[in-house]
């Protein structure tokens, strides 16, 4: 199942750097006051961060169509239990 | 569905060389330390078992103590106490673990030709995070919990009870339960032996697939609920106290995202003994193969989208009301496609009843009549009237008592001979089944009118009018508690004297039958080449069974 990448360390130190990035980039939004997208914001920026780690280090983008399939569908029953939820809390 | 036939299957069954097959080695660290799927699963049902005893007896104390309608025996703290613990042990230690992670780590590999669990040290470790979970469980009954096994905030935020301590043993147990899954999906996707396609498994295998599914993807809800809980108590950060911004319904949600599931865990794999046990036992091929196989994966997705209707009267939005009750409904119709298939296998068998066949008949009785009631719960307006009644316990131990624990029954009368290499006593498990039948329809059948008549479930005085049908309750539950101390009499008494068993004792034609009982540590001396399904039974004077 897993295949040569054939990428060398290269792309490590790069995502590593883009992690660093994205961490500042969360820090430098706290400062500013956005509403309720300050929410948005870091759940957006975290999940990249999620999606990176997972591509690369945890090596998902080199991986067969079976393990991306249990890599997705957490996240399918993820929107479930935010979806159920909201359709409470949104409409009390 | 054309292949009926059974030469598919069948391999010669190798010599007696060790005739202890896998329990040849003894001694204690040679059960501590063991890789072997077979003995962890007897690991788990031991422990499983105990706990089935242990919650039994508080659920005979319980019931002792509402022969009386006002404060008799117990203090009403000590029976809110005795309510919390059996429902906790009976989930967490019993139902929840007892099936997948017994009878399924003992016969997954053995079913799909493996010599055993792609992870056998994870499965192991998952054992002893179990084990570690119970001693942390145990060490709660200091201050034991007295919020009833759904822990609910705001009153599991504030008890003085150990609500954390009682939690975090969960926690581990939750973490032993995702191993275990995790094992399990990556066992039945990698090691199937060759020619075991999808459509060629056990229908057990698909049971324990879906179940696996639930316990991977939900167990997680749970644990992180349980740590925002830890976190509400001890450093008072407001996730469930409206006082602080948090919300105590939200509690609800991320608990019943979980426990609704949860519920599917443990039917779900005896929907797979009953898919078993019925073909054999009529001698015929199983009706509706994909139909009982897909069936198993729709309860488990449908399985997520439901868990509201366990919340109509929490205040939640009149909205998410009208979806929840009419998403449950479409939980009835998978259950209600195995049931039928089920019925539609027995049609013109040649029928026997041994005491496998007879708890798989049960199952099918009881469950139904859990069902059904299920349908009045899940409706809106009737579950307004009957929520947090005798109704609903009435329910839920037809559903998890009558259904799961007579499907764990059944497998474990069927793969007794298998598992231990002997065989039970007939005449101590029919008596132990007929008590055990009688006494569980009398103590809850009796519930269902004690309910609706409006007796609220978990107080511990209730009006006089309802001690008649509680005397009759309680009486059950004796004949109920002699009903199963027979079984285990059986079970004790073939361990030791029973009759050695042979390799297929009910003609079965999966695969656990084509080696010896019990099989050898390494399963199959040779992995078998599956060229056909499982279930190519005819009927008896034709096939020269008898």
């Amino acid at each position: 199942m897993t295949k040569e990448h054939g990428t060398g360390y290269g792309i490590y130190v790069i995502v590593w750097i883009a992690l660093l990035v994205l961490t500042g980039a969360t820090v430098a939004v706290s400062y500013a006051n956005l509403g309720l997208m300050n929410v948005a914001v870091a759940l957006l920026i975290a999940s990249v961060k999620a999606s990176l780690v997972a591509l690369f280090f945890m090596h998902l983008k080199f991986e067969n169509k079976l393990v991306w399939t249990f890599a997705l569908v957490p996240i399918f029953f993820l929107l479930l239990v935010v979806g159920g939820t909201l359709s409470d809390t949104l409409f009390r | 569905m054309k292949d009926t036939t059974a030469d598919g299957v069948a391999l010669t069954v190798s010599g007696d060389a060790h005739p202890r097959g896998y329990l040849e080695e003894k001694g204690f660290w040679s059960w501590v330390y063991t890789l072997d799927h077979k003995r962890i699963g007897l690991l788990y049902l031991y422990t499983t078992l105990f706990f089935f005893l242990l919650g039994g007896i508080f659920a005979l104390l319980i019931r002792i103590k509402l022969l009386y309608p006002g404060q008799q025996i117990f203090s009403d703290h000590m029976y809110n106490v005795l309510f919390t613990l059996h429902g906790s042990v009976m989930i967490f230690l019993f139902i929840i673990p007892a099936i997948p992670s017994g009878l399924g780590n003992f016969f997954i590999p053995l079913l799909i030709g493996a010599r055993d669990v792609a992870f056998p040290r994870i499965n192991l470790a998952s054992y002893w995070v179990f084990v570690a979970g119970i001693l942390v469980i145990l060490a709660s009954l200091v201050r034991p919990m007295d919020t009833g096994w759904t822990f609910y905030t705001p009153y599991s935020a504030k008890t003085a009870a150990d609500v954390t301590l009682l939690s975090f043993g969960i926690f581990l147990v939750g973490m032993s339960s995702i191993l275990t899954g995790l094992n399990f999906l990556v066992t039945i996707h990698k090691l199937r032996a060759p020619g075991m396609t999808w459509h060629r498994f056990p229908l057990f295998i698909w049971g324990m697939y879906a179940t696996s599914i639930i316990q991977v993807v939900a167990t997680p809800v749970v644990g992180i609920t349980f740590l925002l809980l830890a976190m509400e108590r001890l450093f008072g950060v407001g996730f469930f106290d409206p006082a602080k911004g948090g919300d105590p319904v939200l509690f609800q949600h991320f608990f019943w995202f979980y426990s609704h599931p949860v519920v599917y865990v443990m039917i779900l794999p005896a929907m797979g003994i009953i898919s078993e046990v019925i073909p054999v036992f009529s001698r015929k091929p199983i009706f509706g193969y994909r139909a009982i196989a897909y069936s198993s994966l729709a309860i488990a997705f449908i399985g997520f989208l439901v868990w509201g209707h366990h919340m109509f009267v929490s205040g939640m939005s009149k909205t998410a009301n009208i979806i929840f009750s009419f998403l449950t409904f479409f939980v009835a119709v998978p259950t209600a496609i195995k049931v039928f298939n089920w019925i539609a296998t027995m049609y013109k068998g040649s029928i026997t009843f041994e005491s496998p066949m007879l708890y798989a008949l049960t199952f099918i009785f009881l469950f139904t009549f859990g069902g059904l009631t299920g349908m009045f719960l899940g409706a809106l307006a009737t579950n307004v009237h009957a929520h947090d009644t005798y109704f609903v316990v009435a329910h839920f131990h037809y559903t998890m008592m009558g259904g799961t624990m007579m499907g764990l029954l059944a497998g474990l009368h069927y793969w007794w001979p298998k598992m231990t290499g002997r065989m039970l006593s007939e005449k101590l498990a029919r008596a132990g089944w007929l008590l055990t039948f009688i006494g569980f329809n009398v103590t809850f059948l009796t519930q269902f009118f004690l309910g609706y008549g409006g007796m609220p479930r978990r107080w511990a005085e209730y009006p006089a009018q309802f001690q008649p049908l509680n005397i009759v309750s309680t009486a059950g539950s004796w004949i109920l508690a002699a009903g199963i101390l027979i079984m285990f009499v059986n079970f004790i008494r073939g361990l030791y004297t029973g009759e050695p068993a042979p390799a297929s004792p009910w003609k079965g034609l999966t695969l656990e039958w084509q080696v010896p009982s019990p099989p050898p540590t390494e399963n199959f001396e040779e992995i078998p080449h599956i060229t056909n399904w499982p279930y190519g039974y005819t009927k008896r004077k034709t096939d020269g069974y008898e």
